[in-house]
């Protein structure tokens, strides 16, 4: 028994999936509050999307390695959800209606793309992620990259939290919103770009809106939401990563599978908004 | 009754004058607002009064710096205003705000604070000082670390109040501030709304209640599209200028929506 549950930390590749996954973790984790707050998680899911053709086009152009499947997969993600703000803007289409036309238009060319040039086998791991597979080079990048959001995040964490609040206000204080938030976007489509190699781009989205979504139901306090939401997406990531290897399941599902158990927890069971609350009895 | 001394008007001599000179704003190509001009200083109240989409809204936002102004000018204290100024604070609608927002009482007066202590710097104690003053002000001492949502309307008016005293802006700005009020909080935000201007500051709000005006305010700003009137309540809250404004006479105690 002892054996069995030790067994996934002697492994390097377990060693190495088990960091990542607390790295992607905690910075997803930090980085949903901002998607929770700001109210915008299906056109977050619409950019995890968007990575795809880019991955593809990348592997096409440049060949497969660390830095052209960042960059295709960024440039992609920005000319997509850019792409839906033209369209809208220049037609009486809404944006929502644009993205949905463009991201999947460009997830087909993806797939289809993606089988052409014979990397078919490795499609699942973009779609489903492949945490076991990681390098010690996708380690260190996934590194700097959590760094460079959580930073961004972090310095910015003032502007931010006013222009979620309420952009109207924040905007007769100073703050530029318009710059803010397509700032914001770029850092959480670097966020998805982290959390590919884990979960994949069909189920980033799971993991870059489920912790602070979790501990926004448990939760008044905004710090709780940003760091409650940073440990839960980096515990819950890591036991799924142990977990998927216990019981033989694939890890990346196992990731996102964990974290919806525990939101379903919250829903039902929070103290003070679950459904099963204790409701005070009516005075009498 | 005395009241404390609005402490930015204090040791100046002289009052501190909003002038708003042929205010043109546009909505795409249409024209939400022209022709506006009225001058009006610290410590007076001024009611915005019209239909609805007579711009009263959008007269708000101009003066806040948050909307392109296409024609005109505004100046505050003999400066014009072309972008956000930390002397003037808006108060948005309350079905405008997000309550469900992760935030407490002492959180939003905060961010009244933000302008002085900038992205990064930490709070000084002077920072702490006028939040903590702002709160006190406004009688949320003991609801300092309640969620917004958990709170009534008049309540929440007052929080967004002391996130302007927070700011130490001289100018208010409030969209339909008595809108969803209860009869005694209507009351005691009428009685706010008036310590504030004696103590010096100018408030210009949208308002609704015929029947509360001449309580309330002092000026009066017939808005339908372009200036109608503007002066003194008694002199332009007339029935002549209503009819002008309405197209007939609201009825005395109604809302008029």
């Amino acid at each position: 028994m002892i054996h069995w549950l030790l067994e996934p930390f002697q492994h390097p590749f377990n060693q190495r999936a088990i960091v990542a996954a607390l790295l992607i973790g905690f910075t997803n984790g930090y980085a949903s509050a901002f998607v929770v707050l700001k109210k915008s998680a299906l056109k977050v899911g619409s950019l995890s999307h968007a990575l795809l053709p880019g991955i593809a086009v990348a592997i096409l152009v440049a060949g497969l390695n660390d830095w052209s499947v960042f960059l295709g997969s960024l440039i992609a993600a920005l000319l997509i959800g850019l792409g839906s703000l033209a369209v809208s803007r220049g037609s009486r289409l809404d944006q929502d209606s644009a993205l949905a036309i463009l991201y999947t238009a460009a997830f087909s060319g993806g797939i289809i793309l993606l089988r052409r040039i014979g990397v078919a086998q490795e499609m699942e791991g973009w779609l489903f992620g492949n945490i076991m597979g990681l390098r010690d080079g996708d380690l260190w990048s996934n590194f700097w990259i959590s760094c460079g959001a959580l930073g961004v995040l972090t310095a910015l964490h003032r502007p931010l939290l006013m222009t979620l609040f309420d952009a109207e206000v924040a905007a007769t204080l100073g703050v530029p919103v318009r710059a803010l938030n397509y700032l914001l976007l770029a850092v959480l489509i670097v966020v998805l770009i982290s959390s590919l190699q884990a979960v994949g781009c069909m189920l980033a989205l799971g993991l870059l809106v489920t912790p602070a979504a979790t501990v926004y139901l448990l939760t008044d306090s905004t710090n709780a939401m940003f760091w409650g939401g940073s440990l839960l997406g980096g515990l819950a990531a890591a036991f799924a990563v142990l977990a998927g290897w216990w019981l033989n399941i694939e890890q990346g599902p196992a990731i996102v599978l964990v974290l919806g158990v525990g939101f379903l927890l919250a829903f039902l069971f929070s103290p003070k908004y679950g459904l099963l609350r204790r409701v005070p009895a009516p005075g009498w | 009754m005395t009241h404390l001394t609005h402490d930015s008007c204090a040791h100046c001599g002289h009052h501190h004058e909003l002038r708003v000179e042929d205010l043109q704003v546009c909505y795409r190509e249409l024209n939400a607002l022209q022709d506006v001009s009225f001058a009006t200083s610290c410590g007076a109240c001024v009611a915005l009064i019209g239909p609805n989409g007579a711009g009263k809204s959008t007269l708000l936002k101009a003066i806040a710096g948050l909307l392109p102004i296409a024609a005109g000018r505004i100046w505050w204290r003999g400066t014009k205003v072309a972008k956000w100024s930390r002397e003037i604070a808006y108060l948005p609608q309350r079905e405008n705000v997000d309550w469900q927002f992760p935030i407490t009482v002492r959180g939003v007066v905060r961010m009244g604070r933000y302008p002085q202590a900038g992205w990064w710097r930490p709070f000084s104690r002077a920072d702490e000082a006028a939040i903590e003053r702002a709160i006190g002000l406004m009688g949320l001492t003991e609801l300092a670390e309640r969620q917004i949502s958990q709170l009534s309307g008049g309540q929440q008016q007052r929080v967004f109040l002391a996130r302007a005293l927070a700011q130490e802006a001289h100018v208010l700005l409030l969209d339909e501030p008595f809108t969803g009020l209860d009869r005694n909080s209507k009351a005691a935000l009428a009685t706010t709304l008036r310590n504030l201007t004696e103590e010096g500051r100018l408030v210009i709000a949208s308002h609704h209640d015929m029947a509360t005006v001449r309580d309330i305010y002092d000026e009066v700003l017939l808005l339908k599209r372009r200036a109608i009137a503007f002066g003194p309540v008694a002199g332009v809250f007339t029935e002549a200028g209503l009819v002008a404004t309405f197209g007939a006479l609201p009825a005395a105690g109604k809302e008029v929506a």
